[in-house]
């Protein structure tokens, strides 16, 4: 189950409607990303993600599927949230649902690492006094690479 | 053909889309950055170093030398930062 939406998400009940869908799940992987409350040394005061409606489903779909397709997958659940977010907040969630514990939680680290490099999502963080269009960390591209081999 | 911007792409230009007519003679993105470069200076200032732009051509990641036609939606942005 996929949503892109401005609204925020409840952990425990997505977990609920996640095991309403499917049987014999033995194990749950689940990731949140939260909204940071400092800039480097900088008191944050709001993260804006903007993304690009229509592909960002597209993309969301395409990693899910991958993810599906490499791992013996009960089912998932992938939210991400746009709009403006506030320090604390939770910007994203991923949940996988196996019969054991592996393929969940390597699917779930799959699925967060692709988001980061192939999620059509683009952050701008506000401190007191400045802006700034957050860059993409080759880090990131590095975590998305791994999963190639 | 629609052309959308993102991100500091987006603040640069001052928009977020535009219909560009084109010639037949732009048969690719890079056919199409050259055609954009002569708007402007902002728009030269935004392309002038396209290794760190990015490309989707009807909502799915495409190259500079990919073909493209006037029904197209092609989008320019930076690297992706989701999660």
């Amino acid at each position: 189950m996929i949503k892109v939406q401005e609204e925020d998400f409840s952990l425990t009940d997505e977990i609920t409607s996640l095991k309403k869908r499917c049987n014999n799940i033995g194990a749950l992987s689940t990731f949140i990303g939260i909204v940071r409350d400092k800039r480097e040394d900088e008191k944050l005061v709001s993260m804006t993600l903007e993304h690009y409606p229509g592909m960002t489903e597209k993309m969301l779909n395409k990693i899910n599927t991958e993810a599906l397709s490499r791992w013996d997958l009960l089912d998932t659940t992938i939210i991400h949230r746009y709009g403006k977010l506030l320090p604390g907040e939770q910007i994203v969630l991923v949940i996988t649902a196996s019969k054991h514990r592996k393929e969940a939680i390597e699917s779930c680290h799959f699925i967060i690492d692709w988001l980061k490099t192939k999620g059509p999502f683009w952050k701008y963080e506000k401190t007191v006094d400045k802006g700034f269009w957050v860059d993409a960390k080759s880090q990131d591209l590095d975590e998305e690479l791994k999963w190639n081999n | 053909m629609k052309v959308l911007y993102f991100s500091w792409i987006k603040d640069k230009l001052g928009k977020s889309h535009e219909e560009i007519q084109v010639s037949d003679n732009v048969k690719t993105i890079n056919d199409l950055i050259t055609l954009l470069r002569q708007n402007n200076e902002n728009y030269k200032d935004v392309f002038k170093d396209t290794s760190s732009i990015k490309v989707s051509i009807n909502m799915e990641t495409a190259k500079f030398e990919d073909s493209i036609n006037d029904n197209d939606e092609v989008a320019f942005f930076p690297p992706m930062t989701g999660g």
